[in-house]
């Protein structure tokens, strides 16, 4: 089990509150049922479920959750969305936290590694969808 | 029969990778006496929706299309791409419901002669403007081959379904609109609970294995619960789902693959075209199905007499 270090500077953060705002989302909605995780079709590649990322938020671990490979494996298919019987919609909190790292001006695909193969071979959609979520 | 006409926005994939779909469809369309006039300057609709709350640029792109849309005259925008169709949509709900955004976005629109409250045009789906606009019931009427046993696997995908205020379904959760459809046409389509799933999207640049294991789970519980074929209309969840199979069959012993194919290339086979199918878009080859099921080839069942009225 992981520690976790509440504090009231962190429930306050400026991150969370950022979150909070590019989110437009009650983060403490939340009631941490775990519906969101049990349909997430992308968690058995997550390193912390997507659930438990909301509760970070909540208790302010902004840094940490910024830090999972799971706001990167989220790709907005909004099933958690329709799903959650508080109403939030977690895919624009995953955005928000993606949006957090994006705009240090941090590319998380960077489009000149992408394959020449991979080039010729993907859609366009693929591409254009990808450097929107992944790229600032 | 009087002419249906309405504006029409392929988006960048139909020109390309999913010609087929747009080849298909457009002859379908013009045998079902509906007129689809391409816009002249359509705009990439950025392919998924931006959901942070400030970050309004993402939406100009399908807003101008709209823009464009509504000085065309024509009430209605067909879109095929599921892609295209659900940030087209979801953009329009936003300019809609939210007049601190819609002014911002109206500030933009240097090039467009007039501003868009959000209502003036009706997006439509290719599937809505066959229930809804030309009715499944006359669209069989023009079907002349006989799908004899062929059974589909109809997979939605996410993007004609969530979030729900935008669904080409009533019941977004529990979708029938492509069963229906096909039912309307006399194919059978078999129920796997995958067909909501998202395929990946686009994690397909670099999350390769996860790909691969979303294909794998969709197309083994299609082929299991009997499906001869995958039918969508998501040019993503198309490539994905085909594409990547002979990478699953290389790693997973007994698999077997299952063509994917386009709805539109399914009707427009039952429809008699078959000299417009462009086969060699396709990885796994639907043709020796297609012929086993008598819907191509010197020996394509017919319909019999009777049977389409």
């Amino acid at each position: 089990m992981m520690k976790i270090q509440l504090s009231r500077q962190a429930l306050l953060s400026e991150l969370r509150e950022q979150v909070k705002d590019l989110s437009e989302q009650n983060l403490l909605a939340c009631y941490q049922c775990g519906k969101c995780s049990a349909g997430c079709p992308s968690i058995e590649a997550m390193d912390v479920m997507p659930s438990q990322i909301i509760r970070w938020v909540q208790l302010g671990q902004i840094e940490k959750a910024l830090k999972s490979k799971t706001i990167w494996l989220c790709a907005a298919c909004q099933t958690c969305k329709v799903r959650c019987p508080r109403g939030v919609d977690l895919a624009r909190i995953m955005e928000a936290l993606r949006q957090l790292v994006l705009r240090e001006n941090v590319n998380y695909v960077h489009p000149n590694t992408i394959s020449k193969e991979d080039l010729e071979e993907l859609p366009q959609i693929a591409l254009v969808a990808n450097f929107r979520k992944f790229t600032p | 029969m009087s002419v249906l006409e309405l504006s029409y926005m392929p988006g960048c994939t139909l020109k390309t990778k999913a010609k087929n779909f747009e080849t298909t469809t457009l002859k379908l369309l013009e045998l079902l006496d509906v007129k689809a006039e391409e816009l002249p300057d359509w705009y990439c609709c950025g392919t998924t929706y931006s959901l942070a709350s400030d970050n309004v640029m993402n939406h100009l792109g399908p807003i101008r299309t709209l823009v464009k849309a509504k000085e065309s005259g024509r009430g209605e925008l067909l879109v095929l791409c599921s892609m295209c169709y659900n940030t087209l949509r979801r953009a329009q709900e936003l300019v809609r419901g939210d007049e601190e955004k819609r002014n911002k976005i109206n500030e933009f629109m240097y090039d467009e002669e007039t501003d868009f409250a959000g209502d003036e045009v009706r997006v439509v789906h290719l599937l809505t403007l066959l229930k809804e606009s030309i009715g499944f019931e006359a669209l069989k009427q023009k079907l002349v081959r006989d799908p004899g046993d062929l059974k589909v696997a109809a997979y939605y995908g996410c993007m004609l379904l969530r979030p729900r205020e935008i669904a080409v379904d009533p019941v977004a959760e529990h979708p029938s609109i492509l069963e229906d459809l096909f039912a309307a046409c006399g194919v059978e389509s078999v129920y796997f609970p995958f067909r909501t799933e998202c395929c990946g999207s686009y994690q397909t640049v670099n999350e390769k294995q996860l790909v691969i294991s979303r294909t794998e789970a969709i197309t083994e519980s299609a082929v299991k619960n009997g499906a001869d074929l995958i039918v969508t209309s998501c040019p993503l969840c198309y490539y994905n789902l085909d594409a990547y199979q002979p990478k699953v069959a290389k790693a997973t012993p007994g698999f077997r693959t299952i063509p994917v194919m386009y709805i539109s290339q399914i009707l427009a086979l039952l429809a008699g075209l078959e000299e417009i199918q462009d086969f060699s878009l396709h990885v796994v080859d639907p043709r020796p199905v297609l012929r086993a099921k008598g819907l191509i080839g010197a020996d394509a069942a017919p319909l019999a007499a009777g049977a389409g009225a």
